[in-house]
């Protein structure tokens, strides 16, 4: 399998990163219904609610600024218990997960990510009633989180 | 007693009942595991296994960050003030380091009506 593809360079260096490489193709990406499969399994999932706000184009991977908002009331019995950031092309699928709950007021969060390479960024918010809703962002990225050996 | 290395920063004035947005910077590395020092020798993989902020004794936010998240993390949450509170960060990193930062959140009492 040839590794040398530059916005795969971080891939391709053995170990642990090459069984990565095999797993995610660099022309591959996870489709959405593959990212949402672990956690939403067979219960309701919806695009919408959430805004997912990132840039339409990145310089650079390293660090990119994400938000999420929620419309939710952020009451006792209607809440975000949870909001997932999932990447369609890092490793490691899962950027992050937070959790939140009615002591937050308002369901928003902020924070900055990597990104090897362009992509589709996914929202999911997870309600306290057991629903799932998403958004999706495209991201381009000129410069992949995974070339800066920094 | 505080170590580690955190920022948080919130509006200068908080009134009872306000849904404050929290911003927090972490000072940590976070290496992926795909990064390489100078000699080419892979850097072992060390980020955030979990972040947990707590106000006036309740847990009021937790992320469990990956790989994925920019070195030196940041944060922005919200939370409703209700009384003036100590605000706790705890974080641990793959190396089992922990970190813990303090800062008292100042709450007046509510002048002006609820918006």
């Amino acid at each position: 399998m040839q590794l040398a593809s530059a916005s795969g360079a971080c891939l391709a260096l053995g170990g642990p990163s090459r069984a990565l490489a095999q797993q995610i193709g660099f022309d591959q990406q996870r489709t959405v219904a593959d990212m949402l499969q672990r956690l939403v399994g067979g219960r309701p999932v919806r695009e919408q609610g959430v805004s997912l706000t990132a840039p339409a184009l990145a310089d650079n991977g390293t660090l990119v600024p994400v938000s999420v908002q929620v419309i939710s009331p952020m009451s006792e019995d209607d809440h975000v218990s949870h909001i997932y950031l999932l990447s369609s092309r890092n490793p490691v699928m899962q950027v992050a997960a937070f959790v939140l709950g009615p002591w937050s007021g308002r369901a928003e969060i902020s924070t900055r990510v990597r990104l090897a390479g362009s992509q589709q960024l996914l929202a999911l918010a997870r309600l306290s009633g057991g629903e799932f809703w998403f958004a999706a962002a495209e991201v381009i990225v000129t410069e992949s989180a995974c070339v800066d050996a920094s | 007693m505080s170590q580690g290395l955190a920022r948080l920063q919130w509006p200068v004035v908080i009134q009872a009942g306000d849904v404050v947005k929290v911003r927090l910077l972490v000072q940590h590395p976070m290496h992926t595991g795909y990064q390489q020092d100078m000699q080419g020798r892979l850097i072992a993989r060390n980020v955030l296994v979990w972040l947990a902020c707590e106000l006036g004794g309740q847990e009021v936010f937790r992320v469990e960050p990956s790989s994925g998240i920019a070195a030196n993390p940041y944060f922005e949450f919200c939370v409703r003030a209700r009384a003036s509170a100590e605000m706790v960060v705890r974080w641990q990193d793959d190396l089992g380091v922990m970190g813990e930062w303090r800062q008292r959140m100042e709450v007046a009492e509510r002048k002006t009506p609820k918006p």
